[in-house]
């Protein structure tokens, strides 16, 4: 019996490619967002809700307006990427497949980096697109809006990977969302600088490709380090 | 320190799992002291203990996700680091919680369970595995609308597969599987669990229930470790 032979035979696993706990990560959550659209409608409705409350307040002064737009834009992008972090992990963590992530035989770091993207596809990537139609309502010129979307497509990345980190270690913390944003919102404040800068400097005409270089340095550290951040942070969560 | 017997075949490796001088505290409160123990292929070691009494730490500790204060878990008699990647891929761990996304389908979660663990099962095979734990006509039902106990057998079902697999992973760590389980699921977590030691699988399953099972099991009291049944 070639059956019972084999019975107390535990191969050795064959070498899996790492990088595709990216792709099933990745793939895992966007079906997951799928499945709950309202909160990424919601995060954009924020968005576009807390930019436009702007001239409201402080009325029709055009120059006024124009001259705040980058750090309105900017500054709701943050809250907005802020409000949806707790999709990372949260909803993981609540009901144990955070534990099944942590043991699965693909790299924690490389399922993170897959997490961080995902959540970036669902929150930074729609509130970058959508820009420009609200730098409009500032009087913004298309060449200061395409820096605008250059800017948040560069620095909102960087918002979801830095937040991933800060959502897994607020994880089982009570009041845990207001701690998530008093450790975040100052770790987002180079990005913030970089990325309303850049706009700022367009509309004076002064050359902004070294903010813009800036975030995407910030980009590529944080892309290296964040998901062995998070994937530690997570670890130390779930002991 | 007790060594067991262990099982050996001529065509395969046969393993054990234990512990030596564990230790886990929690502030002042020790859950688990000074705690050896091993079991080896074909064995199921069954926790036992009150409520509180660590049965969920020392399967978290076993699965890697919990550190020790002290000890250290042995693998096939060697340290064996948390969380390392021989270890990911040689334990299946189900926790108390189901593990299940309330947003998938009972089919999604088993794919979905299947591919963080890096297995591809085709389409077929999951049906098989569905009708065999009785969820085949509630596959398309999200998890949400599911009972307690169709969710736990959203994880028997996962288990059937796992036994399929090559490779096959030894160690089953299960932490109350059959809570909220009725008859029929019991009987068929016990046919799983006997063809996964059959297959010289080691289980390792906190529960309340007396497991009928033709193969060795070893029951551990963590009220008081230090009698470990034969």
């Amino acid at each position: 019996m070639t059956v019972a032979a084999g019975l107390h035979h535990f191969p050795e696993t064959p070498a899996l490619a790492p990088e595709r706990g990216f792709v099933v990560a990745l793939a895992r959550d966007m079906r997951l967002a799928a499945r709950s659209k309202g909160e990424v409608v919601q995060a954009l409705a924020f968005f576009v809700v807390v930019v436009s409350l702007f001239p409201l307040a402080i009325g029709p002064e055009s120059a006024l307006l124009k001259r705040i737009a980058p750090g309105v834009v900017w500054v709701a992008a943050l809250l907005s990427v802020l409000l949806t972090l707790p999709r990372v992990f949260a909803n993981d963590y609540a009901d144990g497949t955070l534990e099944q992530l942590v043991l699965s035989v693909y790299p924690l770091p490389v399922l993170a980096a897959g997490k961080m993207t995902a959540h970036w596809l669902m929150s930074g990537l729609p509130l970058a697109v959508l820009s420009p139609v609200l730098g409009l309502q500032f009087g913004l010129q298309s060449g200061e809006l395409t820096v605008l979307f250059a800017s948040l497509m560069l620095g909102t990345p960087v918002l979801s990977i830095i937040g991933a980190i800060g959502a897994a270690l607020t994880l089982g913390v009570r009041g845990g969302s207001i701690l998530l944003a008093l450790l975040v919102l100052p770790l987002y404040i180079p990005v913030l600088i970089f990325g309303a800068g850049a706009v700022e400097q367009a509309m004076v005409a002064i050359d902004y490709s070294a903010n813009l270089s800036l975030l995407g340095a910030i980009l590529l550290l944080g892309g290296l380090v964040a998901p062995l951040a998070a994937a530690a942070a997570v670890r130390i969560s779930l002991d | 320190m007790v060594v067991a017997a262990i099982p050996v075949s001529t065509t395969g490796s046969a393993h054990t799992l234990g512990g030596r001088n564990l230790r886990l505290d929690r502030g002042t409160r020790s859950i688990i002291s000074d705690l050896t123990f091993e079991t080896a292929s074909g064995q199921v070691l069954v926790l036992r203990g009150a409520n509180g009494s660590g049965k969920t730490s020392l399967l978290r500790i076993l699965a890697g996700l919990t550190i020790p204060d002290a000890g250290a878990v042995l693998w096939n008699g060697e340290r064996m680091k948390a969380l390392s990647s021989t270890w990911r891929s040689s334990a299946l761990y189900l926790g108390h919680t189901n593990a299940l996304k309330d947003d998938f389908t009972a089919q999604e979660n088993l794919v979905d369970a299947l591919s963080i663990d890096g297995i591809n099962v085709e389409p077929a095979a999951q049906l098989a595995a569905l009708d065999s734990v009785g969820l085949l006509d509630r596959r398309r039902v999200l998890t949400r609308r599911l009972s307690q106990g169709q969710k736990r057998r959203v994880g028997l079902a996962r288990l059937a597969l796992a036994l399929s697999q090559t490779p096959r992973k030894p160690v089953w760590l299960l932490d109350e599987p059959t809570n909220a389980l009725d008859s029929q699921g019991v009987s068929l977590f016990t046919r799983l669990i006997s063809d996964h030691l059959d297959r010289g699988g080691i289980a390792c399953i906190a529960t309340h229930l007396a497991l009928n099972l033709a193969s060795p099991v070893k029951e551990m009291n963590l009220d008081s470790p230090l009698d470990v049944a034969p």
